[in-house]
């Protein structure tokens, strides 16, 4: 065990893992459940959302506001994600305090409430969630992307889900939900942290082992067929930004080309941060597409990046549009830098300093137990934790053929949807 | 409770045996930390200068300077500058504030030495180059255009204008159109030149490094840095007392949701009342989902995602705020609410248990905030610059603990007064 891993299944399917790390005072616990919007459909999209935040409204044996105080009072820091492909929850405390969250995780994987007048508040503080997402100008494009990228799978709709289902939704159809996909035998538990691993596993089988496996979870897979030509979308809306994104389809995190794509990724728009939490942060200003773009003068901001899910997905590169340019001359040079990765061999030189890039960031999302703990499980939703831990060694394997092989195959212009962003005005004053 | 727990870390907190401080010849304060749990370092710190008083004509001045300073140096391009950096996945950034202009940065701790010639060379000789304040200026304008496009940071202005009426604080720090597009290289050369210098100046490194070989390697990189024209700090002016309500509306059209911004002045960070202050806004709207305005407009009304409260507590007179984001249909509501729940605090205080939960919450989460190198390089930084003391996070459970309920209401009433609030909001 030369790094401190322990991986096992209870006997009602809960999958644990544990990893000791010394460092802190501190335990990380995450609790992860294979649902999220990818397992929903019309009329019901954004409830995996919504069935995650009625996981905070309480059970016979801890009520809303006492889970909420005990973990605050104890120092704590809680909270959940609810993503395409997963719902997760996490606790991170003082590690003399971790066992509040094992106690309070597993009874919410059995016995929450849903109450109907909660369900009905929170239905509307979901709706203010999204509202305060349709402020931004990213939001309406991606959602506009997404939809024109995903005619048959469901990846079509953002997580948060749309207005005319999260208005007519029941309490009913929630609590549905939770029973189906909260069954142990369809969760992983992660922990990271200052902890005795035979100590931890055996709490953790007191608490958790006696919950009953349900039935398998179904899920909704309908495969994206092969696009056959460039989708164009456009979105009007207020400001004076014009925004351009394009996006192209790539493969499932466990495919074997994820990797050299994460490579072109780095070359392209600079490293992309693995940590979601306390590391990065690298700055992307010698990338290929900000010398090209940026510091040309074609956009006055760039980002690019991919997710690590289940099914294919996209890479999405995102631009903000320089307010000297029309968004055709903008997207022209950023066909240009494209083929340029299409038609010649990128350096070795290039490949080793992504991969010192990459063993930086790793080294960074060490100083967090939050993210270390995040990486246990998370891994195990679209791949396993060994995908994780042999990442730099992967990508050290990577050869300029690799880079030049996936940049031919992925990033065709027939795959893509591009979208932009028209601003309808300068604001009166 | 069968878990052992191993006391590995029960010095965790940093204190005055782990922490090195040392004042150089010229004026520079060095804090390290040493870590060697992770590879990497972290550094942060500040010189003495920012947009406080920048020349309204040229507001955003101090900001444009801050962002500029890595477009280009005596030795360095911008893209040598930053292939350096981002060739070993190293980190540096400037931030202009009101009162200080601060960095961050991170690197491998191989690369320390690197990360550090890199900040001397950008704070000593930067050239502000032609080509690259222009392509900057159209950045920071597409920046402003994009900030009167959000409710959050509009509305956030439209408070700091109404409550710091004629005061420095009253300005955005990063400018407006008008006086970015007139800032010229001149200015920017014409302002480092005056203003930047080692005097005042503090850096933390935190991580995987001996305390004497950091301050060397700092010592190496700035020690011969002089600047006999840096200015003295000048002291801040105390705003004028809130004589009546006031509201201000910033229209935005076509958002789906609008911003509410409601306060008035809070006490400055070195105050006595600080702590209860920072205790009574845990209550009020932190603790937990967002204490009793997170209670009130969220949990029970359903208003909004958002609804927190915050104290912004610094060198000069602080602010003491309700934010909220709610449909446009729903300010008047909300606002009521929040009105409401001002009214109870300063009535009637905290309970007992509100105030021993918030206080609980305060000490149990300090391993947490400590836990990361940079975590811990801004708390040196915070020692420092409020004169706290290197024992200051071993005494914190009896400062917190020292407060009562009788100061927390005592704070509420002498800074908010629910007849005399500012109410900002921006939206449609």
């Amino acid at each position: 065990m030369p790094n401190n891993l322990t991986k096992t299944k209870l006997s009602n399917g809960l999958t644990v893992l544990l990893k000791e790390i010394h460092s802190a005072p501190l335990i990380s616990s995450w609790a992860w459940y294979r649902v999220g919007s990818r397992d929903e459909v019309p009329p019901l999209t954004g409830i995996s959302h919504l069935v995650e935040h009625m996981q905070f409204k309480g059970t016979p044996n801890y009520p809303a506001s006492l889970m909420e105080r005990a973990v605050a009072r104890d120092g704590g820091m809680w909270n959940a994600f609810t993503f395409l492909d997963w719902t997760t929850f996490f606790e991170t405390m003082p590690a003399d305090k971790i066992d509040l969250a094992l106690r309070l995780e597993a009874d919410r994987m059995l016995n929450s409430i849903f109450d109907e007048k909660e369900f009905l508040s929170e239905r509307t503080v979901v709706i203010s969630e999204r509202e305060g997402n349709e402020n931004e100008p990213m939001f309406l494009l991606n959602e506009a992307i997404q939809q024109a990228a995903f005619r048959v799978h469901s990846y079509h709709h953002e997580v948060i889900g749309d207005l005319a289902d999260l208005k007519t939704m029941t309490r009913d159809d929630l609590y549905r939900h939770y029973k189906t996909y909260y069954v142990p035998n369809n969760a992983v538990i992660g922990l990271a942290g200052d902890f005795e691993t035979e100590a931890m596993l055996a709490r953790i089988r007191e608490l958790f082992e006696s919950i009953p496996a349900g039935a398998t979870p179904p899920r909704l897979a309908r495969p994206e067929p092969e696009s056959r030509g460039e989708t164009r979308v456009t979105v009007e809306g207020p400001g004076e930004t014009v925004y351009l994104e394009a996006v192209y389809h790539i493969p499932a995190a466990s495919h074997p080309d994820f990797i050299p794509l994460s490579v072109l990724d780095s070359l392209l728009a600079g490293p992309s941060n693995l940590n979601m939490f306390g590391g990065g942060g690298i700055s992307n200003k010698t990338s290929r597409l900000y010398r090209a773009l940026v510091d040309k003068e074609f956009a006055v901001g760039l980002s690019a990046g991919s997710n690590t899910t289940v099914d294919p997905f996209l890479y999405s590169i995102s631009l903000t549009v320089h307010p000297g340019r029309k968004p055709e001359e903008t997207l022209a040079a950023l066909d240009a830098e494209i083929e340029r990765v299409q038609d010649k061999l990128v350096s070795r030189q290039e490949i080793k300093r992504a991969i010192k890039q990459a063993r930086a960031n790793f080294a960074y999302g060490t100083d967090n137990i939050t993210n270390q703990a995040f990486w246990l499980g998370h891994a195990e939703m679209f791949a396993s934790y060994d995908w994780f831990e042999s990442y730099l060694e992967k990508l050290e394997k990577v050869t300029p053929k690799d880079v030049l092989r996936v940049a031919r195959q992925y990033f065709r212009p027939q795959s893509r949807v591009v979208g932009t962003y028209i601003p309808t005005g300068k604001e009166k004053k | 409770m069968i878990i052992h727990i191993s006391n590995s870390a029960s010095h965790s907190l940093p204190g005055p045996e782990d922490i090195h401080r040392e004042v150089l010849s010229n004026g520079i304060t060095v804090l390290t930390r040493s870590n060697f749990n992770s590879p990497s370092v972290s550094i942060s710190g500040y010189i003495q200068t920012g947009s406080l008083f920048d020349p309204d004509e040229k507001l955003g001045l101090a900001d444009f300077a801050a962002s500029a300073l890595m477009r280009g140096t005596v030795k360095y391009s911008f893209d040598e500058l930053y292939n350096d950096l981002e060739s070993v996945g190293a980190s540096l950034g400037f931030d202009a504030g009101l009162h200080t202009t601060s960095f961050s940065g991170r690197a491998l701790a191989e690369d320390l030495s690197l990360l550090l010639g890199l900040l001397s060379e950008i704070l000593r000789q930067p050239t502000f180059p032609k080509v690259e304040v222009e392509k900057l200026r159209h950045q920071l304008l597409t920046g402003l255009a994009i900030r009167a496009q959000d409710t959050a940071d509009m509305a956030d202005l439209a408070f700091d204008k109404t409550l710091f009426r004629n005061h420095p604080y009253s300005r955005p720090e990063d400018g407006d159109p008008e006086t970015v597009k007139a800032i010229t290289r001149a200015d920017l050369v014409k302002y480092h030149k005056q203003n930047f210098g080692p005097r005042g100046m503090a850096i933390a490194i935190v991580g995987a490094v001996e305390p004497e070989r950091a301050v060397d390697l700092v010592k190496h990189a700035l020690l011969s840095w002089k600047n006999p024209a840096q200015p003295e700090v000048p002291p801040v002016p105390n705003p004028k007392p809130l004589t009546a309500a006031a509201n201000r509306h910033h229209k935005i059209t076509g958002k789906s949701q609008a911003d509410i911004v409601i306060g008035s002045y809070g006490p400055r960070r070195k105050d006595d009342d600080y702590m209860a202050a920072s205790l009574g806004n845990s209550v009020l709207g932190q603790f937990g989902m967002m204490g009793r305005i997170g209670e009130s407009v969220r949990e029970k009304s359903g208003l909004a995602y958002y609804a927190y409260s915050s104290l912004s507590a610094g060198v000069g007179p602080g602010s003491w705020t309700v934010s909220a984001g709610v449909n446009p249909g729903n300010v008047k509501k909300a606002t009521e609410l929040i009105v409401k729940e001002l009214k109870r605090f300063v009535v009637d205080g905290v309970t007992k248990e509100e105030l021993t939960d918030s206080k609980a919450n305060f000490i149990g989460r300090l391993p947490l905030s400590l836990e990361s190198n940079g975590g811990v390089a801004n708390a040196l930084l915070t020692i420092e610059r409020y004169d706290l003391g290197l024992d200051y996070y071993r005494r914190y459970p009896n400062i917190v603990n020292a407060v009562k309920q009788d100061d927390v209401v005592a704070v509420a009433r002498k800074y908010i007064d629910p007849e005399r609030l500012v109410i900002a909001t921006a939206g449609p």
